[in-house]
């Protein structure tokens, strides 16, 4: 029982300096909201009115009836009538239009059969916000299509110019969740513990018969509680403000979350048993940060990076977790369909935990 | 033999690449007596601490504290020894009373046992009323009280205190040594270190520590007496030029002004002290009294690490 009382002493004592700590505790509150409003106004796409192009090969009832349901969508204007496919992309390569829609001449055989798209989209990628309007079209229901047929190719097959990823704020903002808390869980801990060592309480705190596994729990406990309330203000923003549809179960989000989060906080602990001083910290913390934005799906797809950066990827837990959010967000996976993705953070936790304890040492030297 | 003694070192050596902080230091520190390691700063003694506390692995040595092998078994002693830091090292953004709460806790007093002892200290180390403060707000001397009482909660055998009252009051400074003596007389081993020389003055046995090296050790009064050498007080209108005029006599080990009086230290060997000094003064045409005096715990010092310094020339 002793040792479930020295953790409560450290929980308790990280509890009341945080609520004093006035910057940290605008960080917690200011940093998810701040990347979050950003992110999302800077990526936000509600798109209307695009110039757009058609080129109608098949000039039948069905794909009149098409272009007037996109017309009728308000998304685009078609302002070009072209001949040929090559016009098409012509007048997009001027500047003129910013997507361009292919009705292929087989277009009626080609709606009866579920496997295949029935037309074409082009998109001007170079401007990333019009390459959302790729999955609004996409996912357009049209009704002249087989009624029973399951439309798993999509109406339109998306050809992107320019810019292969496609980036949407729904697709984003989940992700966000993880971007974030990767940010605020590692620097929180390390700098938490740095500070300790920088003012000199780690040289009376190590003549105690605290334990290192004692400290890193107690230590690393109340941040769990930060982190799941930054789950919140980001989730709550994202519904409110970009209108995040949350297809899964919350329970099964903030169960992924808290597995994730035990993940990062377990990094945080293991940078500190190498960094001096809370610069450091933050050196070390942003080093492990950007190849997390990079390499975790979060920007570019995974499977479109070579495998070596995949490789890397995936020994990042932000890569297992933008996994997961997208999976519960948007797919409406639940916590147990995504058993790999929580082993693997389960394993950098207890991995993490161990270096930390075991790199942690009673002694000044 | 580690019955009669709270902390026994052989050979106690700390290097930090070519410096060598702490130098083949021996020590035998008795149980239930205030031992003080008196030194100037970078002598090595919070270094000596640490290392008999299991912070710092010595580089060379043997220490055994309170029958235990440190750092080897510096895990044991944590319920049975205290260490005081240099610098305040309780949490200045907890108030004396949390910072109390913590430390009880930490060293795992139940609920009753916490109250009544953080109660008792801080009681006696005059804190009631600053129980609510923020111990960074606190003065200096305040804060070493906290230091103490925190340090002193779960009753330890051993106390180790580096350098305690180097930021606090004269006033401060006697009442923190009235409660080190109390601590002693109920059968607490305290270590502690200082610059002071009246502090280490008031130490039943004390080691004088220079460069890293041990230079003398014993009791405060034995060391005076068993000095090896001859004090003599010259009073005199012109110490400053009485003092240039010993110095080139090659018997005087040293002198040491302190106002209108020098202190001055000649080969215990030597006849007639006080008629030859006298000769000299007068002779140069100084107005000066030479008489013999007993050496005080600053001439011990001087004697020991003054002629080890000044040994090539
Ligand atoms: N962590 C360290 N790294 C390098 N040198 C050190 C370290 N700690 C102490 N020293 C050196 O060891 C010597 C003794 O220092 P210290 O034990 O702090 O002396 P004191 O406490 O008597 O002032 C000094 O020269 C100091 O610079
Ligand atoms: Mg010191």
């Amino acid at each position: 029982m002793m040792f479930l009382q020295r953790i409560f002493a450290i929980i308790i004592k990280e509890i009341r300096q945080l609520g004093r700590d006035r910057l940290t505790f605008g960080m917690i509150i200011g940093i998810p909201l701040m990347q979050i409003i950003l992110f999302g106004y800077a990526i936000n796409t509600d798109v209307r009115h695009l110039n757009a192009g058609i080129v109608d090969l098949a000039d039948t009832y069905a794909s009149r009836k098409l272009a007037a349901a996109v017309q009728a969508t308000q998304v685009v204007d078609f302002v070009v009538t072209a001949n040929s496919v090559e016009g098409l992309i012509d007048r997009m390569r001027k500047g003129d239009i910013k997507v361009g829609m292919v009705v292929p001449a087989d277009f009626d055989r080609r709606l009866a059969d579920p496997s295949r798209a029935a037309a074409q989209l082009l998109i001007d990628g170079s401007d990333t916000s019009i390459a959302n309007i790729a999955a609004q079209l996409r996912d357009m229901r049209f009704d002249v299509r087989s009624v029973n047929g399951a439309q798993s190719a999509g109406l339109f097959e998306v050809r992107n110019y320019y810019n292969p990823e496609r980036r949407s704020v729904v697709q984003i903002v989940p992700a966000l969740i993880g971007v974030i808390l990767n940010l605020t869980m590692v620097l929180f801990t390390s700098v938490a513990v740095v500070r300790e060592r920088e003012r000199g309480n780690l040289e009376m705190l190590i003549t105690t018969p605290i334990r290192n596994i004692e400290l890193m729990i107690g230590k690393i406990t109340p941040y769990v509680v930060i982190g799941l309330i930054q789950v919140s203000i980001i989730l709550a923003v994202g519904i409110l403000l970009f209108n995040i549809p949350v297809v899964g179960s919350m329970l099964d989000l903030y169960a992924a979350s808290l597995v994730f989060i035990a993940a990062t906080l377990s990094l945080g602990l293991a940078i500190y048993t190498w960094a001096k001083t809370q610069f450091q910290a933050m050196q070390l913390t942003f080093f492990t940060y950007l190849p997390s934005i990079l390499l975790s799906g979060f920007m570019f797809p995974f499977d479109g990076m070579p495998p070596f950066a995949q490789w890397l990827g995936k020994l990042l837990p932000l890569t297992h977790f933008v996994e997961m959010i997208r999976g519960i967000v948007l797919r409406g996976a639940t916590f147990s369909d995504l058993g790999p993705s929580t082993l693997a953070l389960l394993i950098f936790f207890a991995v993490m935990m161990t270096v930390a304890v075991l790199r942690f040492r009673k002694r000044l030297d | 033999m580690s019955n009669d003694y709270a902390i026994v070192a052989s050979g106690l050596t700390r290097r930090f690449g070519n410096n060598v902080a702490v130098n083949k230091v021996n020590l035998r520190i008795p149980r239930a007596k205030i031992y003080g390691f008196l030194g100037p700063n970078g002598s090595g003694k919070s270094t000596a601490i640490r290392m008999l506390c299991g912070l710092l692995t010595p580089s060379e040595g043997e220490v055994s504290v309170l029958g235990l092998s440190v750092p080897r078994d510096a895990e044991k002693l944590r319920h049975r020894i205290g260490y005081m830091t240099q610098k305040f090292s309780l949490y200045d953004d907890l108030s004396v009373l949390e910072n109390l709460e913590f430390i009880a806790r930490i060293f795992g007093l139940d609920r009753r046992r916490r109250k009544t002892r953080i109660g008792e200290n801080l009681a006696k180390y005059r804190l009631a009323g600053f129980a609510g403060q923020r111990a960074g707000t606190l003065s200096g001397g305040q804060k070493q009280r906290l230091a103490l009482a925190a340090v002193t909660l779960h009753g330890p055998e051993l106390l180790l205190l580096d350098e305690p009252t180097s930021a606090v009051d004269p006033q401060s400074r006697r009442d923190f040594w009235d409660g080190l003596f109390e601590l002693a007389d109920q059968g607490t081993t305290i270590l502690v270190s200082t610059h002071f020389m009246d502090e280490a003055e008031r130490c039943h046995e004390l080691a004088i520590l220079d460069k890293g090296v041990l230079v003398a050790a014993g009791v405060p009064g034995d060391l005076s007496d068993n000095i090896d050498a001859i004090v003599l007080d010259i009073e005199t209108q012109q110490p400053r030029r009485s003092r240039n005029t010993l110095e080139q006599a090659g018997f005087v080990r040293a002198v040491t002004q302190l106002g209108n009086r020098l202190h001055a230290m000649v080969d215990p060997g030597l006849d007639e002290p006080v008629g030859r000094l006298q000769g000299m003064l007068d002779d140069a045409g100084l107005v000066a009294q030479v008489q013999v005096t007993p050496a005080s715990l600053e001439d011990v010092f001087v004697a020991a690490t003054g002629f080890r310094n000044g040994a090539g020339g």
